[in-house]
């Protein structure tokens, strides 16, 4: 069983695994990382997503090898109660959902935009959310707080 | 003389659980452990209810403990359903907490040697003349709460209530943004399996034949468990257990199945089958008047899936002959009920715990995949199995929202005045959901060995705001009317209850029927509903809604506006909603206005979430919505076969709460989807002159339609 090496929410990783299993099984069984979701298995509503090189892909059909050397960022990496991101912060401030399934993928989702885009405007987050499908009713709910962590990320 | 007073009354789930420790307990770490029979779906009840708890008992809400349901101790509080959680949970909490607080304030009272009026209580503690005090976990060992409840306390006036009408943020909120396990699916057993069960493609089809060997060769397989056509995998990982599914799949040989309708004529699928026919209310004019014309409409809604975001998920562990169930399903109880038939086991020998799912819009999976999980565990030698539903099983096994076909007739008179009015729904019966029939509901119980026929959906009693004719009857002050419904007694395609039930179709029908008599006589719609309206609040949020939309904007050549209304259930939320559409390519929703009142709003901010949700879910529904299939499956199994309304498509929503704290509170889950489908429909025939009877509005409807009007 080949050992796949990445930095994983900042720290070093290195898995032995089958390298056909999925980047989200390992996140979930043997990482005990249960922030991502499985949704359907592919590529199709965004629930799994995790951000990679800076990028918002899908882990569910994503072979762990295709992450060997890379930077991976799952939703629990980007925050704590103690120290939450901005749109961590903002999804609270804006009651950002309902039954909250989606959210995981959306926070990365909308964390990869505004690193390569600050200053989104609000047709941006809706385009840049597009591949994340929410069933609750709750989109202009996150577009809001997507739009409030920008703007508290702009503030000196 | 004058007659005494009524005895007082509890509220309907109190009554049914009367024992106050059931619903409410004061634990050692200074909290207040609160355990409500309804559970959360995704709607914010549990913060609404603590907020109900908090302001009675005078604790900070920091205190409360939300107790997930279980059947081990939990009301039975039946299913978490029909808008009702806020009117039936709620009341019974606000009471049982108005008798809790007064039976402490009179233990308080010996202890402190204080009048009980001179106490007051401040977040759990007493304290009255003198700077005397104690508290709720002081006094919880002298004050026994295992006693029956007497409805004589009566619970605070809404001026003295602090917490109810504010908008509390929701407690499961910051678990949900930190990741932090919640959902069923994120919450591992202790040596947990994993378990898949294989479904065929081919609707009702039978497993005639099935070679193991390719599965029985996959690593980690545990056991592959099989009971006439049900066949399912258990394994150490969930991996192992697909690709034993996948091998499984392989060596499976089906029957044909049982032929499924012509998705292209519903109506006439739906209008051909054995019926049940109910009248379900009739009035007449005392003095008929003269008909000069009779318009004659049909409106059909399609098959419409859950389509929840997770798929359906269960864990089970048999330990002898009892089983523990872990379910996202709306009814504990109900569940219970249902496995105990299937497993020919008492119900005391099984327990059914609930925990969060993903979002849930009436009776999908979930109660499914529970037996799916019992039913492999018997394999797993006492360990738990986990089992999840694939997408395109979500998609294809799940109940659905039942298809409908829709006929009014209005009687005008030579002034166009409404004369008479006959209203005909043909459907599946909204219901069949576990724990209310002699035979269980669940899929897996068709499939064994000794099969259980499909339970066949009914509709709920009118007293319960009916299935296939909810809000079939007008709020509208006609002078006569007769309204029918016609529920199939046959079902090709598996039906439930999806959120509003029948309601969504009648509103759509009856809203666009009324929108086209007021335009023969060139009358304002909103003018034209309020003359035909007697109920002021019904008039009100009708007011409300157009006074914030700005009633009626000018049109602009390409736009379009359309208005819709109904009171839930005629006996829940009143609602209005304006739309405003553009019309491209595609219709494309701009912008929805709703106001609504809901009585008291015990979290306005809360209301406003599920009117937004209810609301933009809706127009996914009227614009993109329908269960595909060919005459043997059903073939929209994936998200692109089953479009849902995407970031980008979404419209600006804006809602104005109206708020009645003297009135009881009602729930607001189901109050926006009839209206805004109306309001999108009228909105369609303001901007193109043409009526689209037939949902979903795509492209080839409008076409269709265009082609049919010229």
């Amino acid at each position: 069983m080949p050992t796949i090496r990445f930095r994983l929410n900042g720290s070093d990783t290195a898995i032995d695994a089958d390298s056909d299993q999925t980047l989200l099984a390992v996140l979930r069984g043997r990482l005990g990382l249960t922030g991502s979701h499985f949704g359907c298995g592919a590529n199709e509503c965004g629930a799994c997503y995790v951000m990679v090189d800076g990028r918002a892909l899908a882990s569910c059909d994503m072979p762990l090898w295709s992450v060997a050397g890379k930077e991976v960022t799952t939703v629990e990496g980007l925050g704590t109660p103690e120290h939450p991101h901005p749109l961590q912060r903002a999804f609270i401030a804006e009651q950002a959902m309902q039954c909250g399934y989606c959210v995981p993928g959306i926070l990365i989702s909308a964390a990869a935009l505004l690193q390569r885009k600050p200053s989104p405007t609000e047709a941006e987050v809706r385009e840049a959310l597009d591949r994340n499908l929410c069933r609750c009713g709750s989109q202009n709910r996150m577009v809001r707080a997507v739009l409030r962590a920008a703007s508290e990320m702009a503030a000196p | 003389m004058s007659t005494p007073p009524p005895a007082p009354q509890l509220p309907p789930s109190l009554a049914t659980n009367p024992r106050l420790s059931s619903w409410v307990k004061f634990t050692p770490d200074e909290r207040v452990a609160i355990s409500p029979g309804k559970v959360e779906i995704g709607q914010g009840i549990v913060t609404a209810l603590a907020q109900i708890a908090a302001d009675e008992l005078d604790v900070d809400i920091g205190r409360i403990a939300m107790i997930r349901a279980s059947t081990a101790a939990s009301p039975n509080e039946g299913v978490t359903s029909g808008s009702l959680s806020i009117q039936q949970s709620g009341r019974a909490l606000r009471q049982i907490c108005a008798e809790v607080r007064r039976l402490f304030l009179a233990a308080a009272s010996d202890r402190l040697g204080v009048d009980a009026s001179t106490l007051e209580i401040d977040d759990g503690t007493m304290s009255g003349p003198g700077n005397v005090r104690t508290s709720y976990w002081e006094l919880a060992g002298e004050v026994s709460l295992d006693r029956i409840a007497t409805a004589e306390a009566v619970a605070k006036p809404a001026a003295a209530r602090g917490m109810a009408g504010q908008s509390v943020q929701r407690i499961d909120i910051p678990d949900k943004v930190f990741a932090r396990p919640r959902f069923i699916h994120d919450t591992p057993l202790a040596n947990m399996l994993h378990g898949r069960v294989l479904r065929p493609e081919v609707s009702g089809a039978r497993l005639m034949v099935l070679d193991e060997t390719a599965a029985r060769a996959v690593a980690g397989l545990i056991a592959i468990v099989r009971d006439g056509s049900f066949v399912g995998v258990v394994s150490e990982t969930e991996d192992s257990a697909e690709a034993a599914l996948k091998a499984l799949r392989r060596g499976a040989t089906w029957s044909a199945g049982e032929p499924l309708p012509d998705e292209d004529d519903l109506a006439a699928f739906l209008k051909g089958q054995p019926v049940e026919t109910r009248v379900i209310d009739t009035r007449g004019a005392a003095a008929p008047k003269q008909i000069a014309r009779t318009i004659r409409r049909q409106y059909t809604r399609p098959y419409i899936a859950h389509a929840s975001i997770a798929p359906s998920c269960a864990m089970a562990q048999w330990e002898g002959d009892r089983v523990r169930v872990w379910t996202h399903s709306q009814g504990v109880y109900m569940l219970r009920a249902d496995l105990a038939i299937v497993l020919k086991l008492p119900v005391e020998s099984i327990i059914v715990e609930h925990m969060e799912g993903a979002g849930c819009y009436g009776h999908n999976a979930a109660d499914d995949v529970a037996l799916d999980a019992v039913l492999l565990a018997r394999a797993a030698g006492g360990r738990p199995v986990r089992v999840q539903w694939s997408r395109h099983d979500e998609m294809s096994h799940a109940p659905f929202g039942a298809a409908m076909a829709i006929e009014i007739e209005a009687d005008l008179d030579a002034d166009s005045e409404i004369v008479g009015w006959r209203h005909a729904v043909w459907s599946n019966g909204h219901t069949a959901r576990p724990g209310r029939a002699a035979q269980p509901a669940l899929l897996a119980a068709t499939e064994l060995a000794t099969p259980y026929p499909r339970l066949i959906s009914s509709d709920p009693p009118v007293a319960n705001g009916g299935g296939s004719d909810r809000n079939s009857i007008p709020l509208y002050d006609l002078p006569a009317w007769t309204i029918e419904s016609h529920r199939l007694l046959t079902m090709p395609i598996r039906t439930s209850a999806l959120r509003t039930l029948g309601a969504q179709g009648n509103v759509f029908a009856i809203e666009s029927m009324l929108d086209e008599i007021a335009a023969i006589s060139g009358e304002d719609p909103v003018q034209f509903r309020l003359r035909h309206l007697r109920d002021e609040r019904a008039k009100d949020v009708i007011r409300a809604v157009a006074a914030r939309a700005k009633w009626k904007p000018q049109k602009k050549a390409g736009n379009g506006y359309g208005l819709g209304f109904a009171r839930y259930k005629n006996t829940g939320a009143y609602c209005a909603a304006i739309a405003e559409i553009e019309s491209q390519e595609d219709i494309r929703v701009r912008r929805l206005t709703l106001a609504v009142d809901v009585g008291e709003a015990i979290n306005p901010d809360g209301v406003t979430n599920q009117i937004e949700g209810g609301a933009i879910q809706a127009t996914s529904w009227v614009l993109k919505e329908r269960v595909r299939f060919d005459r043997t499956r059903i073939t929209s199994t994936s998200w692109t076969d089953y479009p849902i309304l995407t970031f980008s498509e979404v419209p600006a929503v804006d809602v104005e709460v109206i708020q009645r704290t003297e009135i009881a509170p009602v729930g607001a889950g189901e109050a926006a989807h009839g209206p805004v489908t109306a309001a999108i429909a009228n909105a369609v025939f303001d901007c193109l002159g043409i009526r689209v009877r037939d949902m979903p509005i795509t492209r080839e409807r409008l076409i269709a339609a265009m082609e049919h009007a010229s």
